[in-house]
């Protein structure tokens, strides 16, 4: 007796729906027991994107500005480098670090392949060209709206800077996290420069891929929670940000 | 410190934009006292010479001489734009805005702020934000902005062009303050009743070009050109 043709096909159904409903559980679970390895994977995507974030923000935040307020001969090629920069696939900017910390590379002496730190550079190089873009974008815009008035009244060079800076603050951590929001999704590049090793350089995504992969849905997913609550925060912050900035609009 | 920076004169004074003539060649003189308005049709420059005078635009040719060292000439002129430009910042804080550039301590740039809202009855938006006043009220607290910097001259560019009869005579009885107060005023205007409520002299721009200059009281009643005659009646002057 030959099965219905599509039962075989629906019992597997039920199967992954009541597999993923055990993982959600199991990884509910997980979160309200704060298990050891979710909570190390965690800390450890939050300092690698973190320190990441702060040397970006160091680098791009002020390169926007200075794009932004400053007239030079290459500045229009150096917004297109810019933009074309912030398209650069990660997995592309892994495999270049790797290549570059490799032990025959130029930087292999350093012995950073396999390290958090590779992961840093990655991500700095994949959130940089963001965050500049989009503080250059607002600080453009706002220098075109404060420009004959601080010439105006006078203002030293410093005095300008400080207060684009400052009235374009918001703006400015807006890039910011921005950036964080890319970074801490990313998976590409560290995975190939950091190697997804165990207590060493095991991170959200990089372990979900892994967790996944080996049909582990529970720590998958209860990291995945993780990842999306985290997004989330970032996202209703940017909301709110770019909301109040544009309320004076109305 | 010199006691004026007036008279201003200018010599041939050429703004270009792009290799394009915008106005002049400009010879005129701005002396010590009165109340200069500058009238003419859209697009005649007179938004162009006001920032000339300020220093806002490169001369492509000629001169434009204050009297006084660089330093002097710049801190003792304001300037109150078109569309005022709001600080996204409290109307305390754009009022302090210039006190504090020049290093007055906070608690009396913040008085003087608050003196000045008052004048302007804004007192009870002080800690608002001023991008989000009315066009009425930014206007008023531009040009607070501009006199709490106590200039010897101020510009203005159409000051009223977007207000209602209120808020124009609230700004005009300030501009006849400080007028008698002895500050020098030239100001943009296309309003024929508030130019002839507040001029003592006018400067008439067609084309680019300086048509007439002449006391008020000549100009309103006898024109010395056909098209400044025209523009007066009313007419459409090309
Ligand atoms: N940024 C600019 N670029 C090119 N042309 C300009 C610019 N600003 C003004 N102009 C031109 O200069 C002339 C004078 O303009 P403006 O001084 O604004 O006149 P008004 O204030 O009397 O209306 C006009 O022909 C105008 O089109
Ligand atoms: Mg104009």
């Amino acid at each position: 007796m030959s099965p219905k043709p599509g039962h075989g096909v629906r019992a597997g159904l039920v199967l992954a729906m009541s597999d993923i409903f055990e993982g959600l559980k199991a990884a509910f679970w997980l979160l309200v027991s704060l298990d050891r390895d979710l909570v190390e994977i965690t800390l450890r995507s939050l300092q690698v994107t973190l320190s990441a974030l702060v040397i970006a923000s160091a680098i791009g935040l002020p390169f926007g500005t200075w794009l932004a307020i400053r007239r030079f001969r290459h500045r229009r090629t150096a917004i297109a480098v810019m933009n074309a920069l912030m398209g650069l696939p990660p997995v592309v900017v892994g495999l270049i670090v790797y290549m570059l910390f490799s032990r025959s590379g130029p930087f292999g002496v350093l012995g950073l392949l396999f390290t958090p730190a590779a992961m840093i550079v990655a991500q700095v190089i994949i959130i940089t060209p963001l965050i500049a873009s989009i503080a250059h974008q607002s600080m453009r815009e706002l220098w075109a709206d404060y420009h004959d008035l601080l010439i105006s009244l006078n203002t030293s060079r410093w005095q300008r800077i400080r207060t684009l800076l400052w009235d374009g603050r918001r703006a400015l951590l807006t890039a910011s996290l921005a950036g964080f929001g890319r970074a801490i999704g990313e998976v590409g590049a560290i995975m190939i420069v950091g190697g997804n090793i165990d207590h060493a350089t095991r991170v959200l995504t990089t372990a979900i891929a892994l967790e996944t992969g080996k049909g582990d849905f529970a720590l998958a997913l209860g990291l995945g929670f993780v990842l999306i609550g985290l997004a989330i925060v970032v996202n209703l912050a940017i909301h709110r940000l770019s909301g109040t900035e544009r309320e004076g609009r109305w | 410190m010199v006691e004026t920076i007036l008279p201003l004169v200018l010599n041939g004074a050429v703004v270009k934009r792009r290799g394009k003539r915008l106005i002049g060649p400009i010879d005129a003189e701005i002396s010590r006292a009165g109340f200069t308005i500058v009238m003419g049709p859209n697009g005649s420059g007179k938004t162009t010479l006001l920032r000339l005078m300020h220093g806002l635009e490169r001369l492509a040719e000629g001169a434009a001489v204050w009297q006084g060292t660089q330093i002097d000439v710049q801190k003792r002129q304001a300037y109150v734009f078109q569309n005022p430009i709001m600080l996204r910042r409290s109307v305390k804080e754009n009022l302090a805005y210039p006190l504090l550039l020049r290093g007055a301590p906070k608690s009396t740039a913040a008085q003087t702020a608050r003196d000045w809202a008052a004048r302007i009855h804004l007192e009870n938006a002080l800690e608002q934000d001023a991008t989000m006043l009315s066009g009425g009220e930014k206007q008023k607290l531009a040009l607070a902005r501009a006199l709490i910097q106590k200039p010897d001259v101020l510009f203005l560019d159409e000051p009223c062009s977007n207000l209602d009869g209120r808020a124009t005579r609230e700004i005009e009885e300030l501009l006849l303050e400080t007028s008698r107060a002895g500050t020098r005023i030239v100001m943009a205007t296309h309003d024929m009743g508030q130019a002839r409520r507040l001029a003592t002299e006018v400067m008439f721009m067609l084309h680019g070009n300086l048509h007439e200059f002449a006391p008020a009281e000549h100009f309103f009643t006898q024109p010395g050109t056909v098209q400044a005659r025209a523009f007066l009646k009313g007419d459409i002057i090309e």
